[in-house]
């Protein structure tokens, strides 16, 4: 008797373990490479599914050196939700695991980019706050304020010029990056997720606002990173960006 | 989400598409012959953004199918709760004119594999089944629609015969059927069975839709043909023969033409829709003769 889990699931996932007993064609004979149509099926569909997720990735190491690094990728890591259009999540681990990546020290945080790119794109909707709402706090209340942000934002931390290694990647004509870090963070003023470079402490900044804290308390949090931090553009680009949802003082 | 879209209760016998994204724009302007759409459900499992924001657009104008590719009902272990009551908000928010979902598992514990995987037919797996599609219906509080597969190899602790299982498991539960004909012709020719034969066993009375997709063409060991169920190519002209002998018995049903890789511009999954749509409009003489 062929136990799907006890035999066919591991063969499935491991093409060095032999066809599961038991399986055959229409007249009896062992079913041989007729599992592989499973098999190929699976590995293929995952492997498709990491190209279209991570297609700045791909570029970056070449189609063919990416299908490798997917194929080992997937048969460790088989998607744990049947939510495909979040798989991937350990993919950036996995890159900066892998020691013949090393000396591609930015490829983990450009795959962050790109499933944060894919949660933002799949958010909640959100109306955003009224610029007037925003606009009619006193200056000297504006530290004590907190904000709340849309559900479609995202930040990510890199020492690495990332936004610039990310556009450089996928838009051609786009100079190449300079040497500074870059945080970045994804508005979705409508349907299509935009990401902005930020400065370093942009990415504290913008977590810290997301937990909760005030303006004055993130813009400290920005500042523990970057002496020179300036919160001014970052507010801008939330508001432009749609991301600001809702004000409070205290 | 978005406001409730209205739906109508059932799909309409007329010719259906499996909605791609990149066709939005093309069948907002004018969807002709296609009068219903069909959603993958775990595409729509999102918070928000543009894929809920064009699929009620579509609702209004569409009666919808969803089409679940992940519920795994034929699993050893229990039904995933969570993706249960994903399915349940999908379709609490949407009101489908009808749920369906495949005969073959896909996940295990926290692995979900992303393939609908072929199953033993015996009375273990028909009463496990059986209990799965009850809780479906249970939760979901409406009748499922249960897909035959394609099959590639076949299991030699099998007892029962497909159409079999699947008039078994209409008897017990009560739930309707979604008949794929190119899976018929796919499983018949890798399997070395008749495939008119499988539709004259079929409970043809249950079938509350009908799937055609194209394959592609490969051998096993010994050179025999092995068809792939690859939902990447035009459907195959026997297919569109099965697909007559089938309406014929069963009368008008709701026909959806599925094309998922390699997805060819508007004007030629049109085409294919309008075949579906000339092969239901034949019936219409021999209908009226009948009465």
């Amino acid at each position: 008797m062929t136990g799907l889990i006890d035999d066919f699931l591991p063969a499935l996932m491991d093409p060095d373990r032999p066809v599961p007993q038991g399986l055959q064609d229409g007249t009896g004979r062992p079913a041989g490479r007729r599992f592989n149509v499973y098999r190929n099926n699976v590995t293929a569909s995952l492997i498709a599914a990491l190209e279209q997720g991570f297609p700045a990735v791909s570029k970056l190491l070449g189609a063919q050196n990416f299908t490798g690094l997917a194929r080992a990728y997937q048969q460790d890591n088989p998607p744990r939700s049947q939510l495909m259009m979040h798989y991937g999540e350990d993919f950036p681990a996995f890159l900066e695991a892998t020691p013949q990546l090393a000396h591609l020290g930015y490829l983990g945080d450009v795959a962050r980019l790109e499933l944060a790119l894919r949660r933002s794109y799949h958010a909640a909707d959100s109306t955003p706050l009224d610029p007037a709402a925003l606009a009619a706090i006193a200056p000297e209340d504006l530290a004590a304020t907190s904000v709340t942000l849309a559900p479609a934002i995202e930040v990510i931390p890199s020492p690495w010029p990332l936004h610039a290694i990310w556009t450089y990647t996928m838009i051609p004509g786009i100079p190449k990056p300079p040497p500074q870090p870059q945080d970045v963070l994804i508005t979705r003023p409508d349907f299509d997720p935009v990401a902005h470079p930020m400065p370093k402490g942009g990415a504290a900044f913008v977590a810290a606002l997301r937990e909760g804290a005030t303006l004055g308390a993130a813009h400290e949090a920005g500042i523990a990173r970057n002496d020179s931090f300036d919160p001014a553009p970052i507010l801008g680009l939330l508001l432009a960006g749609a991301a600001i949802t809702g004000a409070r003082q205290g | 989400m978005t406001t409730a879209p209205q739906q109508t209760r059932t799909l309409p016998a007329a010719a259906g598409i499996g909605y791609k994204p990149q066709h939005y724009s093309d069948i907002i302007a004018d969807a002709r012959p296609v009068q219903w759409l069909e959603i993958h459900a775990e595409n729509y499992m999102g918070d928000g953004g543009r894929p809920l924001a064009q699929l009620r657009h579509l609702a209004d104008r569409f009666p919808i199918s969803v089409h679940g590719v992940g519920l795994s009902i034929g699993g050893e272990g229990p039904l995933d709760r969570d993706h249960l009551a994903r399915l349940k908000q999908l379709c609490d928010w949407l009101q489908p004119a009808s749920f369906s979902e495949h005969l073959a598992w896909s996940s295990h514990d926290s692995a979900f594999l992303n393939d609908l995987l072929p199953l033993p037919y015996t009375d273990a797996t028909i009463a496990r089944l059986a209990d799965h599609i009850d809780q479906v219906q249970d939760k979901l509080g409406r009748r499922m629609l249960l897909e035959n597969p394609s099959s590639y190899l076949a299991f030699a602790e099998s007892t029962w015969a497909e159409p079999d299982v699947l008039r078994e498991l209409t008897r017990r539960t009560g739930c309707g059927l979604l008949l794929d004909v190119n899976n018929v012709f796919v499983s018949a020719t890798n399997l070395g069975f008749d495939p008119r034969a499988y539709v004259d066993a079929f409970p043809l009375d249950a079938v509350g839709e009908i799937h055609l997709g194209g394959h592609d063409t490969d051998e096993d060991d010994h050179g025999a043909p092995l068809l792939i169920d690859s939902h990447g190519a035009a459907i195959a002209d026997p297919v569109w023969t099965l697909l007559d002998h089938v309406l014929a018995r069963s009368g008008p049903r709701p026909v959806l033409v599925e094309w998922d890789n390699d997805v060819p511009d508007w004007p030629v999954l049109a085409a294919e829709a309008q075949r579906a749509a000339e092969a239901l409009a034949k019936l219409r003489p021999a209908l009226r003769a009948a009465s």
